[in-house]
């Protein structure tokens, strides 16, 4: 479909004047390797800093001995958590509601864990002064199995906690239970589960680092940083260092990607704050990819049971979910308060049915803490992968294509919009043009008639599997009423200002780490007041000059800063209208838009365009009883509702009996996410997000062994799909608006992640022909599931 | 010790530790920070610059190794702000995202180019199989490869931005 590509005008650089595809600004810098990313950061008399991490899950510590690398020639200072407790700052606030040990001082909680912070004149200088600081550790048993971690042996990771005795975080429910055991205690077909979400990271290529440089003389905190939500970090340093909040700017320069990796306060950037107090000078601290991989926020980590109750005849009737949340050695998920398992409960898919439950328990473990990162929309990744994964269970059970059962059971496009059993009410949809799309790109009947010959055929190898997903994403939080993080408000700021000539700066909230913002959001203006592109600078990423908001993360940036920005450029347009109505000596109502201009209805020649108006805003002209000067506008956007994308994704692979390799063939992926601004930017996101899908059910997950080493702290033991484990994608799309988006936009920045692992584990298991085992499904893994013996795939292989 | 390495065209001369390594060489001794670094084992590629013309991972390459050779970075793809055909590729066929693997895949990319004019997809893939790319899955980087290969010379237009 190409509902989107209603002609606009070029501008004179050749863009569209509005929204279709335009080539990013951004490239210009990134391509020449003018890129400014937090390495780059530069400072005359810049310290280097480097962190000393536990090699125990969980250990005492009895002593450290920091003498000798305080006399290293090039060291300046050691900084421990002895230090930290003398200024208060050994603990930092979470997220969500927890402490987190900034260096640890009782004991350490999980490998990798920071214990000491030196800061030298260089960094090689820094780590080696690492190598002669003594800690003296006195081990104790690692919590590491999370089905484990509330047995009443189990050893107390939390007793910095008053009055903790067990590991248990939080239970939490959403759902009618009473309704719903109903429903399923009457129902023909109820197939029940387990499967898990391993634990995987986001491993953006550019590891999270910061520079802090406080002014001893003006008092002011600078803190460069790889952060997705600039303001949201300023008002936490404020919290956390009890600085006071107008000293402080933070910035964000380029980000080498993010995927939720960068929203959380590490503790290295809370130590180069403190090394910047001690020392007097601008420090700088940027992790090596163990750490990044080891210490900061992983994602998923879910123990889930499922149940589906159906009739005979596929027509399902609940789902019922229990599942165990394994949230590390501290609270540290990133997520509206309101909401311990994030979206979770938005599970129920994108069926029709009335009956679902979920229950949901959180465990500390011995583990690096975290939990929402890697583009998840807050947990709807594992709520989708619940959902189809369970669907597809229940088609195997009754035997039936699951294309078919998922036609029968989608919600309809009139029963929009429609409220969950759980409560989320879905703006707007058209699902089953959606996976009718899918199946035609993929020729799905052709494809099963190909994979039933193969099957009858006894030497027919590979194995084919073909696997589908259907996902309804919910981003752009808030609305603020419902969704706070720490007590903000998850709404966003946006400034306009049109410059006298014409020319136009928006100052954004959030920041991008690879989206395209400043392509995209000049796009957006570019469509509302009709001047090029080219003409409007995005500014963001500095907490001086932009307006305050909760940043990028959750696909947030076009439902939330797109509809700041639209309503801006709409409010300038009416301000405009008056001006261009003064100016022309009649009423503003005798005036029409017409892209880039008001004109007088009737007399087309008698009009305005925006540069003129914008001179004429801030020239001599006489303006209106209560009309200000100058053609701005600011706006705080509050979202009404989330807004709900969604898609129709189908995988094709085949698997090496012999060896338990698995090939993707084919991807396709039908994405709607209302009208696309940009879509080459649009394709690009999902993409990426395929990409991640792949990795994730093919090769990424974070396990650990009986002692809790973590066995994933590498790129030579985290694998991450590289151009041969990626096929060439088939997208296609279909285009629903948002009806309560001023555009219409719904955002797109995780949908294909949240997507399209269910449809590669689909496949696979559809290949092998087993209903369940976990993913990453490698050679090892998928070896063991043809055996009948599936592994474990949270712990070492045993 | 003393290395002299002749960067971009330019010899270098600078005493170093003998364990710098050459990413480090680039991005904090002679400020070319176009060169990226992004893992500790040698698998992402970010940091991928030509040693007398043959691409290797900077992150395992002592300076001391480039002692006398020749190195050639990112910052040297364009000429006089015109972008390499390639560049240009990356960015009509949206080939990049955060841009962090960005240098690292034109370095690599450049490479195949300069021995294989025509390289089919298969090739390509095979050729960036060791460079890390989280935001793009794979799909524009190929393109850009490919139209590079359709389109050798840049088109004279300078895209505005
Ligand atoms: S930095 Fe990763 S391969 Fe060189
Ligand atoms: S563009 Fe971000 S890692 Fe490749």
């Amino acid at each position: 479909m190409t509902a989107t590509e209603v002609p606009v005008p070029t501008s004179p650089a050749g863009n569209p004047i509005g929204f279709g595809r335009m080539l990013r600004k951004e490239d210009a810098r990134f391509l020449r390797g003018q890129g400014h990313y937090i390495d780059d950061v530069q400072l005359p008399g810049m310290l280097h800093a480097a962190i000393l991490r536990s090699s125990y899950a969980h250990a005492r510590i009895t002593g450290i001995d920091t003498s000798a690398a305080e006399a290293h020639p090039k060291v300046k200072a050691v900084i421990t958590g002895a230090t930290l407790e003398g200024l208060n700052l050994a603990w930092m606030p979470t997220l969500s509601g927890d402490v987190q040990s900034v260096l640890a001082t009782d004991k350490v909680r999980f490998q990798g864990q920071e214990v000491a912070f030196v800061i030298a004149e260089d960094e090689y200088s820094a780590r080696d002064a690492l190598e002669l600081i003594e800690v003296d550790y006195e081990p104790l048993p690692a919590v590491v199995d999370a089905r484990k971690a509330l047995e009443p042996d189990a050893p107390v990771i939390r007793d910095d906690l008053e009055g903790r005795t067990d590991n248990r975080i939080y239970d939490w429910e959403a759902g009618d239970k009473a309704a719903c055991d109903e429903v399923f205690a009457g129902a023909e077909v109820v197939v029940a589960e387990d499967m898990l979400y391993p634990r995987v990271h986001p491993a953006p290529m550019e590891t999270c680092g910061s520079v802090a440089h406080m002014d001893k003389v003006t008092g002011k905190l600078t803190v460069w940083t790889t952060t997705q939500a600039p303001h949201a970090h300023r008002t936490l340093y404020a919290i956390v260092a009890g600085l006071p909040e107008h000293k402080i700017q933070i910035i964000s320069p380029d980000i080498g990607g993010g995927f939720g990796n960068k929203v959380g306060i590490y503790p290295g950037y809370v130590c180069a704050v403190v090394g910047s107090i001690v020392t007097g000078a601008p420090v700088k601290w940027i992790e090596d990819r163990s750490e990044n991989l080891m210490s900061t926020s992983f994602a998923r980590d879910y123990h889930m049971h499922g149940e589906i109750a159906s009739t005979r005849e596929g027509k399902i009737l609940g789902l019922r979910v229990d599942v165990l949340a394994d949230h590390g050695a501290f609270n540290g998920v990133a997520q509206p308060t309101k909401y311990p398992a994030g979206f979770f409960h938005i599970f129920t898919g994108s069926y029709d049915y009335p009956a679902a439950h979920c229950h949901v328990r959180a465990v500390y473990t011995n583990k690096a803490p975290g939990g929402v990162a890697y583009a998840c929309s807050f947990r709807i990744t594992e709520a989708v992968y619940l959902v189809e994964r369970m669907v597809n269970c229940l088609a195997d059970e009754l035997g039936m294509d699951p294309a078919e059962l998922r036609m029968k059971n989608l919600l309809r496009p009139e029963q929009f919009p429609y409220t969950t059993p759980t409560g989320w009410e879905y703006d707007s949809g058209n699902y089953p043009a959606a996976l009718e799309e899918a199946m035609r790109i993929a020729g799905y009947e052709e494809l099963r008639r190909e994979q039933a010959e193969r099957r009858a055929d006894p030497a027919g190898k590979p194995l084919m599997g073909i696997g589908i997903s259907f996902f309804t994403e919910g981003v752009g939080a808030g609305p603020r009423k419902h969704m706070d993080i720490l007590g903000l408000g998850m709404a966003d700021g946006c400034e306009l200002r049109v410059h006298p000539t014409g020319k136009a700066q928006l100052r954004l909230s959030v920041q991008t780490q690879g989206q395209g913002h400043e392509t995209t959001f000049a796009q957006i203006v570019s469509h509302e007041l009709g001047i090029p592109p080219e003409d409007i600078e995005v500014i963001h990423g500095d907490t001086d000059n932009t307006p305050f908001g909760l940043g990028t993360y959750g696909s947030r940036s076009t439902p939330v800063s797109g509809a700041a920005a639209a309503v801006a450029a709409q409010r300038v347009r009416e301000k405009a209208r008056i001006i261009a109505a003064t100016a022309l000596e009649c009423s503003p109502d005798d005036l029409e838009w017409e892209l880039g201009r008001w004109q007088v209805k009737g007399d087309p020649e008698q009009g305005k365009t925006i540069p003129e108006i914008a001179f004429a805003s801030h020239g001599n002209l006489e303006l209106p009883e209560g009309v200000e000067g100058h053609l701005d506008a600011s706006v705080v956007y509050n979202p009404p509702n989330l807004t709900y994308p969604f898609g129709a994704y189908i995988c094709v692979v085949d698997v090496d009996p012999e060896t338990g390799e698995v090939k993707v063939r084919r991807f396709i992926a039908v994405d709607d996410c209302g009208p696309r601004i940009n879509p080459m930017i649009v394709e690009g996101q999902i993409h990426g997000g395929l990409a991640d899908g792949i990795g994730m059910a093919l090769m990424e997950a974070i396990a650990f062994d009986p002692e809790g080493n973590n066995l994933g702290g590498s790129f030579m033991d985290y694998l991450l799909p590289t151009s041969l484990e990626c096929p060439s994608y088939e997208l296609g799309m279909t285009v629903t608006p948002s009806p309560h988006h001023p555009i219409g936009a719904k955002g797109v920045g995780e949908s294909a992640t949240v997507g399209s692992p269910p449809a590669v584990v689909n496949a696979v298991l559809d290949a092998l022909e087993i209903r369940q085992a976990d993913m990453p499904f490698t050679p090892a893994v998928v070896w063991r599931a043809m055996q009948g013996r599936p592994l474990r795939t949270d712990l070492a292989i045993e | 010790m003393q290395v002299t390495i002749t960067v971009n065209g330019t010899e270098t001369r600078a005493e170093v530790e003998p364990r710098l390594l050459l990413v480090h060489y680039l991005r904090n001794v002679l400020g070319l920070r176009g060169t990226h670094w992004g893992c500790d084992t040698s698998n992402c590629g970010a940091c991928t610059v030509w040693l007398d013309g043959v691409p290797v991972k900077s992150c395992t390459t002592l300076a001391a190794q480039a002692d006398g050779h020749a190195v050639r970075t990112v910052e040297d793809l364009d000429s006089g702000g015109e972008l390499d055909p390639l560049q240009q590729a990356f960015m009509e066929e949206h080939g990049l995202q955060c841009g962090f693997c960005t240098p690292g895949m034109l370095m690599t990319l450049r490479a195949l180019l300069d021995r294989d004019p025509d390289p089919d997809e298969a090739t390509i893939r095979e050729a960036i199989s060791g460079n890390l790319c989280r935001c793009t899955g794979y799909e524009n980087i190929v393109r850009a490869a490919r139209h590079a290969a359709a389109h050798p010379t840049t088109a004279p237009e300078e895209i505005s931005a």
